[in-house]
């Protein structure tokens, strides 16, 4: 808290000099090469280091050292490249930090412009644009191991690209690189604007997202090189993981930090659910991450846990990060997006405290359906299977909540395709949580285990609902925070919205008759009572599934790419007009 | 109603956590503590969590390369290591699968989905060479597979160095590698890939049914092929199913 008056102290002492935005004072004072002189000409103009600014310079410094240090024992090739990605991207941050030094003014950012908050949107614009790259990148590594499973001579003998490899790639690329980057930049967003405060810390929420997204860089190329803990979606090894952690205690920081400032009364229901996520991404991944390097100069580590426990603490995180990272963080999006676009408050405040507790209270529970008829104990499977049912209740409890929230407002969803996607997310999000307590029956999931109707699964939940409602968010979030009048085009987002649509429908329903075809296939018996099928000729009948859920999936890398044309567009428009942010601020939705 | 203002001022308390961030953050670890909990924990306490079972040793250095291997190419992703208990799954792949015979993998290698049969038995089911023409081009042997060719492994030689430092690790977390097989981890791996000799008896007698090869005849040192096979070979060999007795784990 003291820290918080001191940035308003200060910040009063200069009235509106500062807008926040980083630019030079005077031509003397732009970066240059020399940090002596730099600090000279600094000390002359009453400038002096910040604390963070200095603290993050020694860290970082060491980090280097300690990364070249790393980098020359190690014990493979590819640790040692990640060493040296450390060690340059240490250095890029500490020329970064200079250069920023260099360039800012002395004194603190304002927290208030004309009784205004004085939003912070550097991070956030950073965040949302990379999240689309990421985006992109991801839909497209899937729509080539798709390929791959229809056409395997695409594997090319190359260990880099081969299906074991590209698949960990595809699944954080969306959901890590893309999600990540897409919650992060929201909720900086929703934080800021729901609290009526500046974004808290100076340097920290630059760190937050620039870290993490070199988190995503060394996890990525790892798997590429072969780097992997094999466990799904939590495959990077512990030094990307200590790095993490460090970035993601750092986000959380400056999340209660914000919230600390606040000016409103209420934390915002939004902000629930995204401290949710944050929290338990936290725990699980601390829990899932129990593990003993073999050496410091080794990226590999060995997991406390082996066999039927490990498996257990695996889809305890595995199904939580489904929980939480997919779905908490993503309702936070919608307890913010779907109301400020349809101009309507949420449906029910009960039914949102409801939703929240039950949410989270239930999903923790549900990772042992993961684990149906396996050699984990049957107690564990039922617990799992039970609780998992009961979860049908609260999610659809906040798919009313979100949908309702359109009362008064249906026909806008004739002329706005931005808010026609956020809706369709909503449904698709009632979809996935409607089938997922069904496969969780164990007679259910006797049969879609180990087939392609949990990918059809999965991707009815991340592309209908994580994927629309982050397009959404961001064709919101882009013209607020780079201050443009609105989308370039919104017949483009409207070519998105469907192109998106048909490819989900190909693609799940191309998994259904594949998965649901397999599994009937392997259980098959001929009159004679022998087994009808061998396995690879249940491969075979699945080939023209794999060719339609590829088209699938191409249509909705299209959409995509359609996206990121509009959105570039955006940004090229000139800006709205130049009073500062005029729209008014949230008020509570009660 | 009097009904209505005992829940009004029920949803009133509700605003301590919307006023207060520490206390939301103190709800939800609350909230979400307990299903992990109520699962894990007992996992490791109760005794039938992991059947009683002879047989189930921990992994030789070569296979343990192997391991490393089928790790590192993320064969999990698309081949299981887990026979349910259905008639169909115990008919085309074996027994069910006991938590006993993946007590020693860290990582568990259960995985989640088949793009490929179920592995957990496939030890002893083909030949090594034939495994050598699947892993070099699958296609040469199953007309219609979709599984990825290997050729990088054959041509790569295998790096026995840390495999050592790796069982010290293992054996911090619980498996039972003795000092003697640490020490001689290196000779150990070589051995099982050398045929008979001295070193290879004493490889067996440490690690009872080793299945020793002459894989460096021809070649001058072992490759990353010699110890994947020799890792799916040993594949759900372990425990003798003629004298196991399921009754005796009914859990």
């Amino acid at each position: 808290m003291t820290h918080v008056k001191v940035l308003v102290r200060r910040g009063m002492h200069l009235g509106a000099a500062g807008q926040g935005q980083v630019r030079p004072d005077s031509a003397a004072q732009k970066f240059s090469a020399q940090q002596g002189k730099l600090m000279a000409q600094a000390a002359q103009s009453g400038k002096s280091m910040r604390i963070g600014e200095a603290g993050l310079l020694v860290v970082l410094s060491a980090l280097a050292l300690f990364s070249i240090f790393v980098a020359s024992k190690a014990w493979t090739p590819v640790y040692a490249f990640h060493a040296w990605l450390f060690a340059l991207g240490s250095i890029a941050a500490v020329v970064g930090i200079f250069k920023r030094y260099g360039a800012r003014d002395a004194a603190w950012p304002v927290q208030e412009i004309d009784g205004r908050p004085n939003y912070n949107y550097g991070p956030i614009k950073f965040s949302a644009v990379i999240a689309l790259f990421w985006g992109i990148a991801g839909f497209l590594v899937g729509l080539y191991i798709a390929l791959e499973l229809a056409f395997p001579a695409l594997n090319f003998d190359l260990p880099w690209i081969s299906f074991g490899r590209l698949r960990p790639l595809h699944t954080s690329a969306v959901i890590f690189a893309f999600g990540g980057n897409v919650l992060i930049s929201t909720s900086m967003y929703v934080m800021q604007r729901t609290s009526r405060a500046r974004l808290a810390g100076d340097l920290a929420p630059w760190f937050v997202v620039l870290g993490y997204n070199f988190f995503i860089l060394i996890a990525g190329t790892g798997y590429l090189l072969g780097v992997t803990r094999a466990h799904e979606y939590a495959e990077p090894e512990w030094y990307a993981i200590l790095w993490l952690v460090v970035v993601w205690v750092t986000y959380l920081l400056v999340y209660l930090f914000t919230l600390a400032k606040r000016t409103e009364p209420h934390i915002y229901v939004a902000n629930w659910f995204y401290l949710a996520f944050i929290v338990t991404i936290a725990v699980l991944v601390l829990g899932n991450n129990t593990e003993i390097p073999i050496s410091i100069f080794s990226p590999k580590s060995v997991i406390v846990w082996s066999g039927v426990q490990d498996a257990m603490v695996q889809w305890w995180y595995g199904h939580n990060a489904v929980g939480f990272f997919l779905t908490a963080g993503f309702l936070g999006i919608m307890y913010y997006f779907v109301p400020k676009r349809a101009e309507r408050p949420v449906y029910s405040y009960r039914l949102s405290i409801v939703h929240f507790w039950a949410l989270i209270f239930l999903y923790i529970w549900a990772g042992p359906h993961h684990l149906h008829y396996t050699a984990l104990p049957d107690w564990a499977q039922t617990l799992g299977m039970t609780f998992s049912i009961m979860l049908w209740m609260p999610s659809w409890g906040g798919m009313i909540n979100g949908l309702m929230t359109l009362s008064g407002a249906w026909d806008k969803l004739r002329t706005d395709p931005v808010l026609r996607m956020l809706v369709v997310s909503v449904a698709f999000y009632g979809m996935s949580t409607f089938e997922g307590p069904l496969m969780s029956v164990k007679a259910v999931n006797a049969l879609s285990h180990y087939t392609d109707w949990g990918i059809g699964h999965v991707h009815s939940g991340s592309l209908g609902w994580v994927g629309f409602v982050s397009f959404g968010a961001l064709y919101c979030l882009i013209p607020w925070v780079f201050n443009r009048k609105g989308l370039y085009s919104l017949k483009l987002v409207d070519w998105h919205f469907w192109l998106g649509t048909i490819g989900i429908v190909f693609y799940i329903s191309a998994m259904w008759v594949a998965g649901i075809m397999q599994g009937l296939m392997w259980r098959a018996y001929t009159p004679q009572g022998f087994l009808e099928y061998s396995f690879v000729e249940t491969t075979e009948a699945m080939h023209p599934m794999y060719v339609i859920r590829a088209l699938g999936g191409g249509m909705f890398l299209l959409g995509a790419l359609i996206m990121a044309f509009n959105i570039y567009k955006t940004i090229a428009s000139p800006e709205a007009s130049a009073v500062p942010t005029g729209r008014p601020a949230l008020a509570p939705a009660e | 109603m009097a009904s209505s203002t005992q829940s009004s001022s029920l949803w009133h308390k509700h605003a301590i956590f919307e006023k207060n961030s520490i206390i939301l953050v103190i709800g939800i670890i609350v909230a979400i503590a307990w299903g992990g909990l109520v699962e894990i924990v007992p996992l490791f306490y109760l005794k039938s969590t992991i059947e009683k079972v002879d047989g189930v040793r921990p992994y030789t250095p070569l296979e343990l390369a192997g391991y490393n291997i089928y790790v590192r190419e993320g064969c999990y992703l698309c081949h299981s290591q887990m026979i349910r208990p259905l008639r169909d799954e115990v008919e085309r792949y074996g027994h069910y699968s006991l938590a006993a015979e993946s007590m020693y993998d860290h990582p568990f290698q259960w995985g989640s989905k088949r793009n490929g049969p179920d592995l957990a038995r496939v030890g002893g089911k083909y030949s090594d060479d034939w495994h050598r023409d699947h892993l070099r081009n699958p296609r040469a042997v199953v007309p219609a597979s979709i599984m990825p060719s290997y050729p990088w492994l054959e041509k790569t030689p295998l790096d026995s160095t840390h495999i050592g430092d790796q069982m010290k690790t293992l054996s911090v977390v619980g498996v039972p590698y003795t000092q003697e097989m640490i020490d001689s981890a290196e000779a150990d791996l070589k051995a099982q890939g050398a045929g008979d000799g001295k070193a290879a008896t004493a490889l067996v007698k440490r690690y009872p049914k080793t299945v020793v090869r002459d894989l460096t005849a021809e070649k001058d040192g072992l490759t990353e092929l010699d110890a994947l096979v020799a890792y799916l070979q040993h594949l759900g060999t372990q425990v003798d199913f003629k004298l196991y007795d399921d009754k005796a784990n009914i859990r």
